[in-house]
């Protein structure tokens, strides 16, 4: 048995028997991948909302990387002790939308408790992921991110680095000029190799990642981001890897210390890195928009999100889902989302939000956090940069991010790697449509 | 073989086989029938759903390129491992084979990575050899090396069959050590008197001797390197780069995470099943003229 | 003798001392780290010598755990990785001897056949049913328990076959003794088998408590409580969920106690360990 549990469950019993002896607590599970400051962030809005009332206690817990809360929530849900609430990272939500009966959509969970639930209060671009095509929302968006390119501004100004570069060529220049300043093994590197070299590279230059709006439209869609464009871009990585001026840096956000160590001084990863940045960067840093090839037609269009939205599991008592239903309304108040956006650099999901963050002047004083927010509205959005939502879309990453490295370790041309990326991803595809009937 | 002198109770028996029956049957045979039978199926990640498809998920599985490359890792992988452990370790036996004072205490010294699990002796090396961090990437960094096992798949299995070396040099010592000294001195002092010098005498005396041991030793270490290094590749590499380390057993691991492909995984543990029967098959017919202890 | 030359044996010492450093080295490693700063470590530059950090590495490694992930501190883990290694063993150990027991002195109907049906599993490990198990333990409700991380694990004939070769070697003279003595199969297992078997019996649980302590696959998928993790399941999740850089030396202060129980099993009941060894291979 789990001692400690025990006894902080008996310490809790003991407490509450003390204070009101006929008051039943419903205790709600949710399980999530923050780790760092975000950690902090995630346990002071649970620790806030049980504090704002007496029915409800909800319970965070950490349970490693997103593939890992992902996994322990997908077994727990075999084993039936899922939890209430689980985060899903966004590539996940394919999978998710298509369980039907192990998940209890949002919008289904507000009507049924009761809640006061107006989906048009939040954001388009970030509820349209993680809404059906007819608008209703399924899964609560909680950290929602872009990728933006993150600056050591001190570095830059030493290698003789005037302006923050903007387009890709201007990067490779510029990572040059750090190598020869003293930056050996790290001109630039990014973090989440397949989400920003394939992901958000084609939605910001409007060239499908594959047919069907990206798979927004259905899930018999076909991968296609094996175009000259993307060959291109891949060729020049690999080019650049030869001598470091870039650095590989992992498939998820692992290499992010080396831009806080000084490593790398260009850095593409999620805005939601802001938090840890703010912490451990011992530099003057900003962040800038994506780069993007000046010759490529339409280029730059828009990102689209990342990040992670909470899913209500399936099976659970009304009572509960009725708990579920006050803390989702909780966690959207204005100044509670305005608040988050802030300390966490995640965008804000309510236009309140944001409308009030505008309005306080916080983006004068911290265009940083403005950036993910500019790249996501910079044009209206086409068929390439929606979203995307592709079946085993998380298996489908590590085979993306397995050919890239293919590709930088010299294994395969960047032609070959994409084909094969393409082609594998299209098997994983057509088993996933098989299954999701 | 077989005792002359019984019990002849009619139930005892049997009430006595029933714990290890129940748990064999629950914990062996329930699981690998249901391999077996979702090799056939297509499930979805939360069980909802399921369908037969016959051989479709072997078909897929061998119209893979990755996964005949996972065999070839596995090969790749188990011949590098079972070829330096063995070796390294036959030269520490012999050495502390001669007689010395201190053998004893070495043999102590030698024998303990046997109870390092694998996944910490996984860590243990990619401390060492951490690209940024690592004591010993520092001398690579010196010499201008440019060592990165986060992409360069050579250097990852280096990595990988280091650690996992590492690991089984201590079995395979010890019995080694066994073997040798339960060769008898007269064969060696014939030896000596016919005027073989140490080294002939190794390789002409010593070595044959020592076969079935050897022997034995590899089969042990191939099935060592095909299932307890799983926790040295996912600590260390986690199959990657670009599935360079992806052993076979890795790989009904990986594809079957997160529900993505549980009748391809369920398919290649039927494959594996097959390979290891046949592997056990040759070791048991060789088991009985295994070295006499 | 063969011919002795001093030479010969510096040789041997020195390869010999050079074998003990390869094998000490890693180890060696890890413990210096785990006695440092968390910055000395991480920047690259980690000296040989020990650092004055180790109280503070191991008292937050064991009770406080990382300071930014809520993983659990090692403590707890430590105490499931007792658990699951003594129940692994002792539960093998009690399954194998009573099976034995009745394969070795009775005679029944389908006796060849139920020794066959443990028999087989020697062939397969529970790597390569991994999912299948899963489901099994998952359909049970067995997930996060103790049952859960120890039963799959005992299912496995190779205690059972130490045990039965061991008992061939039990004279005949003894069972007709006891039951010259008026002693039933209670009696004869109680009184005379056991006593007999009490170092087979150590020799398998030093193997068996080694075996269940490192295991890593089987408790990382069927344990998603931070409160039922092991500690070898512990490390890894140390080093790589974290956004920040990760906190090598408390990493490596959990490696180090993760090592030391059966380490020390090892050492200290060496004769056990090489004679446990020795026999389950067989």
């Amino acid at each position: 048995m789990a001692f400690r549990q025990f006894g902080a469950a008996a310490t809790v019993t003991v407490a509450l028997a003390l204070a009101s002896p006929a008051h039943a607590v419903t205790e709600l599970q949710w399980w999530h991948a923050m780790t760092g400051a975000n950690n902090d962030v995630v346990n002071k809005l649970a620790a806030d909302f049980n504090a704002s009332q007496s029915d409800y206690k909800v319970t965070p817990s950490f349970k490693g990387s997103y593939a890992d809360t992902m996994n322990a929530g997908i077994a727990a849900f075999r084993a039936g002790t899922a939890p209430h609430i689980m985060q899903v990272f966004e590539v996940g939500t394919a999978t998710m939308m298509s369980a039907t009966g192990a998940i209890k959509p949002v919008y289904q969970l507000m009507k049924d408790a009761g809640e006061p639930f107006d989906p048009k209060a939040y954001l388009p671009t970030i509820t349209g992921y993680y809404s059906t095509s007819k608008g209703d929302m399924l899964s609560f968006p909680f950290n929602s991110s872009s990728t933006v390119m993150w600056i050591n501004n001190d570095e830059l100004k030493k290698a003789g680095i005037a302006e923050i570069p903007k387009t890709w060529p201007e990067v490779f220049a510029a990572a040059k000029k750090l190598k020869a300043a003293g930056h050996e093994t790290c001109g630039f590197s990014n973090a989440w190799a397949s989400w920003v070299h394939i992901e958000q590279f084609s939605a910001w230059h409007n060239v499908p990642i594959g047919t069907k709006a990206n798979g927004l439209d259905g899930f018999d869609t076909e991968l296609k981001f094996n175009s000259p464009l993307h060959v291109k871009h891949l060729q020049n990585l690999i080019d650049l890897q030869k001598d470091k001026t870039y650095d590989y840096a992992g498939r998820a956000n692992g290499g992010e210390a080396r831009f806080a160590s000084g490593e790398c001084a260009i850095f593409l990863t999620s805005s939601g890195y802001y938090g840890t940045a703010k912490s451990t960067a011992k530099f003057d840093f900003t962040s800038a928009p994506m780069p993007y090839y000046p010759d490529a037609a339409g280029a730059p269009q828009n990102s689209i999100i990342g990040g992670a939205s909470l899913w209500v599991m399936g099976g659970k008592k009304p009572e509960e889902y009725k708990g579920v239903a006050k803390f989702f309304t909780f966690l959207s108040d204005t100044n509670r989302q305005a608040d988050l956006h802030q300390k966490s650099g995640y965008l804000p999901i309510t236009k309140a939000a944001y409308e009030k963050t505008k309005a306080d002047g916080f983006y004068e004083k911290n265009p940083v956090l403005q950036t993910p927010l500019k790249e996501l509205t910079n044009k209206e959005p086409t068929e390439n940069s929606r979203g995307l939502r592709f079946g085993n879309m998380v298996q489908m990453r590590e085979l993306w991010s397995e050919e890239i490295e293919a590709a930088l370790a010299g294994k395969k041309t960047a032609q070959e790697a994409l084909d094969a990326a393409v082609a594998r991803g299209n098997a994983m595809l057509r088993t996933f449509e098989k299954t999701a009937k | 073989m077989e005792k002359s002198v019984v019990f002849n109770n009619k139930l005892l028996p049997y009430l006595l086989l029933v714990p290890q029956l129940i748990i064999t049957v629950v914990f062996f045979y329930w699981p690998a029938s249901q391999a077996v039978l979702q090799s056939f199926k297509r499930e979805d990640a939360f069980g909802l759903t399921s369908e037969f498809v016959g051989l479709e998920n072997y078909q897929s599985l061998f119209a893979q390129p990755e996964y005949y490359k996972s065999m070839l890792t596995t090969l790749i992988f188990s011949s590098l491992v079972a070829a330096l452990s063995l070796s390294i370790a036959l030269l520490f036996a012999t050495q502390a084979d001669k007689n010395l004072k201190a053998a004893g205490t070495y043999k102590t010294l030698m024998i303990w990575p046997y109870a390092v699990a694998p996944a910490v002796a996984g860590v243990l090396w990619i401390f060492m050899f951490h690209p940024s961090l690592g004591t010993l990437a520092r001398p690579l960094r010196w010499m201008n090396f440019d060592w990165n096992p986060l992409l360069n798949g050579n250097h990852a299995m280096t990595l990988v069959v280091m650690a996992a070396v590492w690991k089984q040099i201590s079995y395979n010592f010890l019995f080694f050590l066994a073997g040798l000294q339960s060769i008898p001195k007269s064969v060696l002092e014939a030896g000596a008197i016919d005027g073989a010098g140490p080294m002939r005498r190794f390789w002409t005396i010593v070595f044959p001797l020592l076969s079935p041991t050897t022997f034995f030793l590899l089969v042990v270490n191939v099935v060592y390197v095909f299932f307890d290094t799983f926790g040295i590749i996912d600590a260390v590499t986690g199959g990657g780069p670009a599935g360079a380390t992806t052993t076979m057993v890795y790989k009904v691991y990986a594809d079957g995470r997160l529900g993505g492909d549980l009748g391809g995984s369920a398919a290649q543990s039927v494959v594996l099943m097959v390979i290891v029967i046949a592997l056990t098959a040759v070791q048991f017919k060789y088991v009985e003229r295994k070295v006499q202890y | 003798m063969v011919e002795h030359r001093p030479l010969n044996d510096i040789i041997a010492y020195a390869i010999l001392t050079l074998g003990v450093f390869i094998v000490a080295f890693p180890v060696y490693l890890a413990l210096i780290a785990s006695t440092h700063d968390a910055a000395t470590v991480v920047g690259g530059s980690m000296p040989l010598t020990p650092g004055s950090q180790a109280l503070e590495n191991y008292y937050r490694a064991i009770f406080v755990g990382g300071s930014r992930t809520s993983r659990e501190p090692v403590a707890h883990m430590l105490i499931n990785s007792f658990i699951s290694a003594i129940g692994i063993a002792v539960g093998k150990i009690f399954i194998s001897i009573l099976s034995a027991y009745a394969v070795v002195y009775f005679r029944f109907p389908f006796r060849k056949t139920a020794f066959w049906i443990i028999f087989v599993t020697l062939m397969l490990p529970v790597e390569v049913r991994i999912y299948p198990t899963y489901k099994v333990v998952a359909d049970l409700k067995m997930l996060d328990t103790y049952a859960g991380l120890i039963m799959p694990l005992i299912a496995s004939a190779t205690g059972t076959l130490l045990f039965r070769q061991f008992f061939m070697t039990v004279p005949e003279e003894l069972l007709e003794a006891s039951r010259i003595d008026g002693a039933g199969p209670f009696r004869f297992f109680w009184d005379t088998l056991l006593p007999l078997s009490v170092t087979t019996i150590a020799a398998l649980f030093v193997i068996q408590f080694i075996y269940g302590w490192n295991q890593y696959l089987w408790p990382l998928l069927i344990t998603t409580q931070d409160s039922m993790q092991t500690i070898v399941t512990g490390i890894k999740k140390m080093l790589y969920t974290t956004d920040e850089l990760a906190e090598w030396q408390l990493a490596m202060a959990t490696a180090i106690l993760a090592m030391l129980p059966p380490v020390a099993v090892v050492v200290f009941m060496q004769r056990l360990f090489v004679r446990g060894l020795v026999e389950t291979e067989k």
